[in-house]
């Protein structure tokens, strides 16, 4: 098999509305040009560009195709599309870069949510038949699952709120992100539900954003980046759509994703958590002892732009391998409802 | 810079699906006041019923009758519904164990305050009274240690329709914005990419071709050129001009992108490629951000351009 590594990464900063379009061509252009512009490439030496984004989000249909202006697709590229974050994406450029048929790829997410209303939007990915004419919102099943962990006892409403005063901390150092600084603790539980028993700390915000990873293969990863985020395992694995049929206080696809990535040794993990009780969720299912440090950029609770998010967890962890700080990272990502659908990259640097 | 122009965009529609041997059964029961599940390869009873054991996914087809009263196994307290929500006051969502079943069903459960709602509280469907075949035929659940309303006849289902309605805000990109603002005082407004020159109208976000967002803005005058074009012989729902009449590609002098008007003021069979033509504004208080302000084009009467003044914008 070919070795093939992440070797750059940007996205914008997380923010609660932008001017621009759903589309997301204003927020694709700057950052296509600063992760191309740092491994010194122009976009005719992409092998291969593969995106992750949302109709719904947008409100408008074949919105990813628009994005393309950003690329300036001529002469004309290979070019694909998922619709699912851009996680997903990632993983078929992986495979596009594995068959031998490009040595890179350049990978991007984009959402902007404020367009719409998110918690109604969400409604979209669920059951069409018997789940989604409810028009269940996100917060609200999230609470649920969140109230069957306290009452088993795998987490109660102060080990959530110190989840997101973590973040909110670890975001400080992070100027990409869109909430931060010190929160303390029986303050945010003095706080009123959203969707009881969640809090708005316990919830990612809404953010408008995007990012953009680029892979390379063997040794044009090494030519193009010092210490090149090698991945050594990336799978992803799916629950059923039927949440009633699935024991909520674990993700069977997350332990078996991680478990297939050879998730051991980790020094840094980015989690795809967007409700506080997920980041405990997904360290118990993942395996990740109290040594792994977790979120070192706050999280998706401190900036969650949809589509984009997954992606830019494995960006995150990658940059520590880029910058010298770890040598074995992990980045995971989330679709669906409760944790439906993980994927989980796990990556190194080589001396 | 102000901020681009942006406008309400309500986007509906209602999905029609056919529901097959599994759902149907389920829907149509539901109009019956009576819930089935489906027995698993494991022998555990689902409902909603599964077409395909999540596990096995061996196709399951054994049908089991459950009760419409069970239990809260988790539950969320929304203390402001949205719309489309099966409550208009606050609720709680709740995974019910219906009894007969061994896993859970989602829906609303009219508790009137969170401080009522427990895990393990017994509840009982409330049936709508007019029922269609649909997972609202459960209006949601109440707190109840009674049986629900008896079972009724009623026809079978094997289609579900769900409306859906999601509202944005439509945001014009930057460089549409001035585009929309000169159309409202009857200026077509053009963008220019700085790297390869062409001129879009409509404006792009970014030149498609260069992947850098155009920065320079010409105004073009409002003739131009036919560069190709339909005859619209096909009624369809919203048509406003009785058929036969041509869509036309009209590039605007100047223009490097050609867009699709409306040509009257011609026979169809007298339209060809190259055919100079003008617009024609609708009276000017009807004027708004948008090209529906050119009502039409029409000939102009110029001799056609030669096919080289337009073979590259084909």
């Amino acid at each position: 098999m070919r070795d093939i590594a992440v070797v750059g990464f940007a996205q914008t900063p997380c923010v609660r509305e932008t001017d621009g379009t759903t589309n997301g061509v204003e927020m694709l252009v700057p950052i296509f040009h600063e992760v191309l512009g740092s491994l010194g490439l122009t976009k005719s030496d992409i092998g291969f560009w593969c995106s992750g984004s949302s109709d719904y989000l947008a409100g408008r249909a074949f919105s990813f195709v628009s994005a393309v202006d950003a690329i300036g697709a001529f002469p004309p590229i290979m070019e694909s599309h998922v619709e699912m974050d851009a996680a997903w994406a990632l993983y078929e450029a992986w495979v596009k870069l594995l068959c031998g048929e490009v040595d890179t790829a350049l990978v991007y997410g984009f959402g902007k949510s404020s367009a719409g209303q998110l918690r109604r939007v969400m409604a979209m990915q669920l059951d069409p038949y018997v789940v989604t004419p409810l028009w269940p919102d996100s917060v609200g099943l999230a609470g649920i699952q969140a109230r069957m962990g306290i009452e088993a006892g795998l987490w109660d409403e102060e080990a959530m709120a110190s989840v997101a005063a973590r973040s909110r901390a670890a975001a400080v150092s992070n100027p990409m992100a869109q909430l931060s600084g010190s929160l303390e603790i029986p303050d945010l539980l003095a706080t009123p539900y959203v969707a009881d028993p969640l809090r708005r700390h316990d919830c990612a915000p809404i953010t408008d954003g995007a990012a953009t990873i680029v892979l390379a293969a063997g040794d044009r990863a090494r030519e193009l980046c010092e210490r090149p985020a090698w991945i050594t395992g990336f799978e992803h694995r799916v629950d059923s759509p039927s949440f009633g049929a699935r024991d909520l206080l674990t993700s069977p696809s997350t332990v078996a994703a991680g478990k297939a990535a050879g998730a051991e040794g980790i020094e840094v993990a980015e989690l795809h958590a967007p409700f506080s009780h997920q980041e405990i969720l997904l360290r118990q299912a993942l395996g990740l002892g109290d040594d792994v440090v977790v979120n070192p950029s706050g999280g998706v609770l401190a900036g969650n732009p949809m589509f984009a998010a997954g992606l830019a967890r494995i960006g995150e962890a990658a940059r520590r391998v880029h910058d010298g700080s770890a040598s074995k990272v992990l980045g995971h990502a989330t679709s669906g409802p409760l944790l439906q659908q993980n994927l989980v990259c796990v990556m190194e640097g080589r001396e | 810079m102000t901020k681009p122009l942006s406008a309400p965009l309500d986007v509906g529609f209602d999905y029609t699906r056919s529901l097959g041997p599994t759902l149907g059964r389920f829907l149509t029961d539901l109009r019956r006041r009576k819930v089935t599940g489906i027995r698993g390869s494991d022998g555990r009873v689902h409902v909603p019923p599964l077409e395909y054991d999540p596990v096995t996914a061996e196709r399951l087809s054994e049908f089991v009758e459950v009760a419409s009263t069970g239990v809260v196994r988790g539950w969320s307290w929304i203390p402001e519904p949205l719309e489309g929500q099966p409550l208009d006051r606050p609720f709680a969502w709740a995974l019910i164990q219906l009894d007969g079943a061994d896993t859970t069903l989602l829906h609303a459960v009219d508790a009137g305050s969170p401080d009522r709602m427990a895990t393990g509280a017994r509840v009982r469907v409330r049936w709508r009274a007019e029922r269609v075949g649909a997972i609202t035929d459960i209006e949601c659940f109440e707190l109840s240690d009674e049986p629900a309303d008896d079972p009724v006849d009623a026809d079978e289902v094997t289609m579900v329709t769900t409306p859906v309605h999601l509202h944005y805000t439509h945001s014009a990109s930057p460089t549409e914005d001035p585009f929309l603002r000169g159309l409202m005082e009857g200026r077509l407004i053009a963008q220019r990419c700085p790297a390869c020159s062409k001129v879009y109208f409509p404006p792009r976000p970014a030149c498609p071709t260069d992947g850098v967002p155009t920065t320079d803005q010409i105004e073009l005058s409002d003739r131009g050129t036919v560069t190709t074009f339909c005859v619209v012989n096909v009624p369809f729902l919203g048509q406003r001009i009785p058929p036969p009449y041509v869509s036309a590609y009209v590039l605007l002098d100047g223009a490097d992108i050609p867009f699709l008007h409306l040509l009257l003021g011609v026979a169809p069979e007298d339209v060809r490629m190259g055919m100079r033509v003008e617009a024609v504004w609708k009276p000017r208080q009807e004027w708004g951000p948008t090209m529906q302000n050119i009502d039409h084009f029409r000939p102009s009467g110029e001799p056609d351009a030669p096919f080289d003044s337009y073979s590259q914008h084909l």
